[in-house]
């Protein structure tokens, strides 16, 4: 067995608090050999990318480490100078981080970002970066590297931005990379072609590579070794196939079968249920006091009629000299009564804008959007307020979607008062209920959304969602933030509220295991237009149309898990 | 790019007429020019006369349409107090508020944007909570305040600098500048501090909270991974993102800083423009008014919309749009 490159021998990191030490990373120890790549993996809070801070060196104020020793090609790097352990970063240790689109800065072209970090490493003339560059660019499949070299990063899309990323960490030929989430951000097919690229790289140039996720699949398609973290703490360890198949720690089998099964239809979520956190609360009683929505005249309670939206991406003085994108085109479906309707798709497929179109967010360039008979597209005043009060919205970020000014209090009695639903004395008792019902102590009205996580964010959305009794729901990515445990908890009340509540929903997503738990039928979308709608269980049994074929088979496939 | 810089020199064009219609509307509603022009003895021969010569007896639009063109090349009229073209009067004094105002601005700016890196940078630090504390005296008091304070320190106390006027000036064409000799230096330090200390806290504070608001961002995080140094992340990246936002503010403070010469003038007995339209509405004189009004309106526009070139220059995603 070769030597390991990077050797982390229980490592603890320390953060004082006014409430004493906290230690968010406790005796961790894992080792990378030159092409392995090994996957980190745990929720939010585990401790991973905190190990990953401390292996390049970049732990926040004022989180330290405060035992153990990390080696580095048989040399020990965790008590370097500040200074030291700037040499080593990006020369010997390569870091890529999640979101692509905030790692570049956005006022530097690539070349020129490129060029800096390869002559601070490696002290060759601007020439010869240069032409380092290009070959590091074409190395990671971007076409036409020359023209590529002098552009900014706003003109590259997400996956290209993150290979120049890659290619970043590549500049000096490091001898292991840390990616922290580094697939996250992007497309399910895009997310296949990078981790391909990051899986090439470790065996062409034997770097070893710290893979952090928080995704199962990603772990299972990619890695070698897996270590899964939780609490801080290094819960298990080994090689990824025996880890997936058969797990021996608690933690381990409840994080795996908390994965939605692309395989199977379960009637809900497996949640994640080590450390007795599973929260209960009965929607039940919600339904006690909701009055069911009347059944809409013909049974469908949506009907989207060959709807279009285009977006000016040119303008000009002369008409004719602009130019359009069109990110809706002739769109038509409907939704029955009390059904879960999916639209699946890349982003930039027109999913969201179409949910948009239906909330009479953005007014539509033609069809027709009726809503129990009546067409919305043409609603003003009266009409459109009652309408809006029908439905209601569920975004995909629950830390921009709640006004951080506001007490959460105020923010889910706003729909309430805006519509004028209840008299004054009576909306504090509502809120308290509504917060109750999913799951949230009536603490929590008086604080403010940054006091929450991120799941218990998207709980308080919901709860705001619901302040109007409304017969439509639409929620736009609802759980791509969260992770795959908390992710289980909300699509589980998502599925209690429309199962108790007699809601129709309309539920959009690229992830396609998620769908499949959650929808009746799914709709497909690409470059605009819908591609097929299909039961949910034709389509992933027979889907009729390449594109939705391709996409099934970028699935990650979690065939050796075990459960 | 060029498109957009004739929509903004279009849009510039507008806000001058409707300057212009503002400056034009003084004559109309300030009184009677006539009543001021001519003294106590006059016969209505005399006012009818004066009346034609000087074109008030035509209608509203075509007068302003004459004012215009006029303001255009720079004529403005007669002053009422002097008797004196208005545009020799203000290239007579202009070189003394330019000058005050740019000594001023290079203060404000060079001063702003290094105490606000230095700042953000070392935020810990107990000079820069030092600055920072201090800095609330610049933007606390008033200007007219902070000059008597000076004067009364440097010039009565200590006896160091002079307390009012320009010194000793040089002429050198149109020009005269007080950069030539000894005691034009030393006049102009007392103002130039009083004009730019409030600009040059503020541009400070802005500096220090866009440079802290920008450290924080992935890029700067992923530049430190990738093993660039403090100086180059401090002064490279971090620098030129936290300068889109306050070129902006630093473009209007430029104006104000011409504009409001008009306090530390008057403390100072500064003979620049200020100065000069302080004494006019002392005196209604309404040209001088209208000249003042238009030309600091000119500058505004002027500085505005460099700051729009500007800003494309720094930020290519803006140069792409603008395309």
């Amino acid at each position: 067995m070769t030597e390991p490159v990077l050797s982390i021998r229980n490592l603890t990191v320390e953060i004082p608090t006014r409430r004493g030490l906290f230690k968010p990373v406790q005796d961790v120890a894992y080792d990378i050999r030159p092409g392995e790549i090994r996957g980190v993996v745990g929720e939010s809070g585990a401790g991973k990318s905190m190990t990953g801070n401390a292996v390049i060196g970049l732990l926040d104020d004022p989180a330290r480490v405060a035992s153990g020793e990390i080696w580095l090609n048989g040399r020990r790097i965790d008590n370097l100078t500040p200074e030291e352990k700037r040499a080593i970063r990006g020369k010997e240790i390569g870091m890529i981080f999640q979101d692509p689109l905030t790692s570049l800065n956005p006022l530097f072209t690539i070349g020129e970002q490129l060029v800096e970090t390869i002559q601070l490493h490696l002290k060759v003339s601007a020439t010869e970066a240069r032409d380092r560059a290009l070959a590091l660019l074409d190395r990671v499949s971007i076409p036409d590297p020359a023209t590529r070299f002098d552009q900014y990063p706003h003109q590259f899309s997400g996956g290209m931005r993150q290979r120049v990323v890659i290619a970043l960490a590549l500049c000096s030929e490091p001898s292991v990379i840390v990616a922290d989430e580094p697939t996250t951000a992007l497309d399910v097919s895009i997310q296949a072609q990078v981790l391909d690229l990051i899986k090439e790289l470790a065996s062409e140039t034997q770097v070893g590579v710290i893979l952090v996720t928080h995704d199962m699949g990603v772990i299972a398609d990619t890695t070698e070794q897996v270590t899964v973290m939780y609490n801080g703490r290094v819960v298990e360890s080994g090689s990824t196939d025996q880890v997936l198949s058969a797990p021996v720690h608690d933690y381990t089998k409840s994080l795996i079968s908390a994965v939605p099964r692309p395989q199977v239809k379960l009637h809900r979520f497996p949640q994640v249920s080590y450390g007795g956190r599973e929260t209960t609360f009965q929607i039940e009683d919600l339904a006690r006091n909701w009055d069911k929505p009347e059944p809409s005249k013909s049974g469908k309670l949506v009907e989207v009629k060959g709807i279009s939206k285009r977006f000016l991406e040119k303008s000009a003085l002369l008409p004719s000299r602009r130019t359009y994108f069109t990110a809706v085109d002739n769109v038509s479906f409907d939704i029955k009564d009390g059904e879960v309707f999916g639209l699946v798709g890349e982003s930039g497929s027109g999913k969201s804008t179409v949910a948009r179109m239906i909330g009479t967010l953005l007014p539509s360039d033609g069809g027709q959007i009726q809503f129990d008979g009546e067409d919305t597209t043409v609603m003003t005043g009266e009409a459109l307020s009652a309408y809006r009060r029908q439905i209601q919205m569920i975004f995909q970020d629950p830390f921009s979607s709640l006004n951080p000014r506001m007490k959460v209090e105020s923010i889910v009695a706003e729909p309430l008062l805006h519509h004028k639903l209840l008299p004054p004395d009576q909306i504090s008792s509502r809120v308290h209920e509504l917060l109750d019902r999913v799951g949230l102590t009536r603490a929590a009205a008086a604080k403010y959304p940054h006091e929450f996580s991120g799941g218990q964010r998207q709980r308080i959305s919901i709860a705001r969602a619901l302040a109007t009794q409304p017969r439509f729901l639409i929620c736009d990515e609802p759980t791509s933030a969260l992770d795959v445990s908390i992710q289980a908890q909300i699509l589980n009340i998502l599925k209690d509220l429309q199962e108790h509540l007699g809601l129709t929903m309309l539920f959009i997503s690229h992830d396609l295991p998620v769908v499949r738990q959650m929808c009746d039928r799914v709709g497909v979308m690409k470059q605009g237009q819908l591609v097929e709608v299909q039961d949910t269980e034709t389509l992933f049994a027979n889907p009729k149309s390449d594109y939705t074929a391709q996409l099934l088979k970028l699935m990650p496939r979690l065939a050796q898990l075990a459960g | 790019m060029l498109s957009f810089i004739l929509k903004r020199v279009m849009q510039s064009a507008l806000v001058l007429v409707i300057t212009g219609a503002i400056a034009f509307s003084m004559f109309s509603f300030v009184g009677d020019p006539i009543d001021n022009m001519l003294g106590q003895e006059r016969t209505m021969e005399d006012v009818e006369r004066l009346r034609a010569q000087l074109g008030l007896d035509q209608p509203i639009p075509v007068q302003y349409v004459k004012f215009l063109k006029e303001a255009a090349q720079g004529n403005f009229g007669v002053s009422y107090r002097q008797g004196r073209e208005v545009s020799e009067i203000i290239m007579e004094r202009a070189p003394a508020t330019l000058e005050l105002a740019a000594v001023s601005a290079i203060l404000a700016v060079v001063a702003g944007i290094a105490l606000g890196v230095f700042t953000a940078i070392r935020r810990q630090g107990l000079a820069a909570n030092v600055i920072m504390s201090t800095s609330l005296i610049g933007v606390s008091l008033p200007t007219f305040l902070i000059g008597i304070l000076l004067i009364y320190l440097f010039s009565v106390e200590l006896g160091w600098l002079p307390s009012f006027g320009r010194g000793e000036v040089v002429r050198i064409g149109n020009w005269t500048t007080g950069f030539l000799t000894e005691s034009g230096r030393k006049a102009l330090i007392l103002p130039a501090i009083t004009l730019g200390l409030y600009q040059m806290t503020l541009i400070m504070r802005l500096v220090r909270s866009e440079m802290l608001e920008v450290l924080r961002q992935d890029y700067i995080r992923f530049a430190r991974a990738r093993g660039l140094s403090d100086r180059v992340i401090n002064f490279r990246h971090a620098l030129k993102n936290t300068m889109v936002p306050v070129i902006t503010i630093i473009g209007l403070q430029l104006g104000a800083i011409i504009a409001f010469a008009i306090i530390t003038e008057t403390v100072f007995q500064w003979p620049g423009l200020g100065l000069l339209f302080i004494n006019a509405i002392q005196f209604v004189d309404i040209p001088v008014m209208a000249a003042y009004l238009m030309m600091i309106s000119v500058m505004f526009v002027i500085i505005n919309l460099v700051v729009d070139i500007l800003y494309a220059m720094i930020d290519p995603r803006l140069r792409v749009t603008a395309k």
